[in-house]
């Protein structure tokens, strides 16, 4: 007779119990209600399909967020193989001889002198909020994972199973999407 | 020999983006130095993307309030979940 005391799954209770908790846990990693919601119901079907892996161990909700960072993955996996690549919009010559330097119509033109001081402005903030939704979803996922949730670099890696590299070559090309829209929607204009 | 101290813009501002958290290594701003030195193109890059680092950081914040599903969405997932137990 063992003496500890087993963990058990109670799917019944699943949704009262841990559906709200890992419904934030998932919004802070992919930043869309509609796609949180979804990954969560699939975790829970997974779950439902998967109890008789459950070997009572860890808790049910521990239990239930390792079946969700996987659908994370997946999740991201996802955005990855399809939409993202063909909304990638290049700033410099990929080829030849001026390979790596900007190509003429990406070059950053000069801003509003007022730049610095026009910083607080709400305006601004939803010009941001406008441009940062713009992003194609995987560049936003990661962007916000780092400059909203200020998630480190290696944890974002791990839960996105993406190298360091991979991680700031994305950043190179969201923050770079942001400066342009920021430009053509407040600062140069 | 060229190539050790001398990168093009593309990575370039690749670096300058990594510093704007603080992650780029002595030796890549050592390279970024030397080429904001000599390129006017990603000096006011630079620039301006210390200026969105200062607007992020003034206008982004984390949401304190825990995100949670409305009632009825719960009610909703609670049925589905039934189903699938049957």
């Amino acid at each position: 007779m063992s003496i500890q005391s087993k963990h058990t799954l109670d799917p019944n209770n699943w949704v009262g119990a841990h559906s709200d908790y890992l419904f934030n846990y998932t919004i802070t990693r992919v930043d869309n209600e509609e796609v949180a919601k979804d990954i969560v119901q699939e975790t829970f079907f997974s779950g439902l399909k998967a109890q008789n892996n459950f070997r009572g161990q860890a808790s049910e909700r521990t239990w239930l967020i390792s079946i969700l960072k996987r659908k994370i993955i997946d999740h991201y996996r996802k955005i990855n193989s399809t939409k993202g690549k063909a909304e990638v919009r290049v700033n410099f010559y990929q080829d030849g001889d001026r390979k790596g330097t900007w190509l003429e119509e990406r070059v950053p033109k000069m801003w509003d002198n007022e730049a610095e001081r026009d910083i607080e402005n709400e305006e601004l903030k939803s010009a941001l909020d406008t441009c940062i939704d713009n992003l194609p979803e995987k560049y936003r996922m990661v962007f916000v994972m780092k400059n909203v949730q200020h998630y480190e670099t290696e944890e974002i890696c791990n839960e996105l199973g993406i190298t360091a590299s991979n991680l700031w070559v994305i950043i190179h090309r969201a923050r770079h999407q942001l400066r342009k829209c920021l430009e053509d929607n407040w600062f140069a204009k | 020999m060229s190539n050790i101290f001398f990168i093009n813009c593309d990575e370039a501002t690749t670096i300058c983006n990594k510093n704007q958290y603080k992650e780029a290594s002595l030796w890549e701003k050592l390279k970024l130095g030397i080429h904001l030195f000599i390129c006017k193109n990603c000096g006011r890059y630079s620039k301006q993307n210390a200026t969105l680092t200062k607007v992020c950081d003034k206008h982004l914040h984390k949401c304190e309030t825990e995100h949670k599903l409305s009632e009825e969405e719960k009610e909703e997932l609670q049925k589905k979940v039934i189903e699938k137990i049957k």
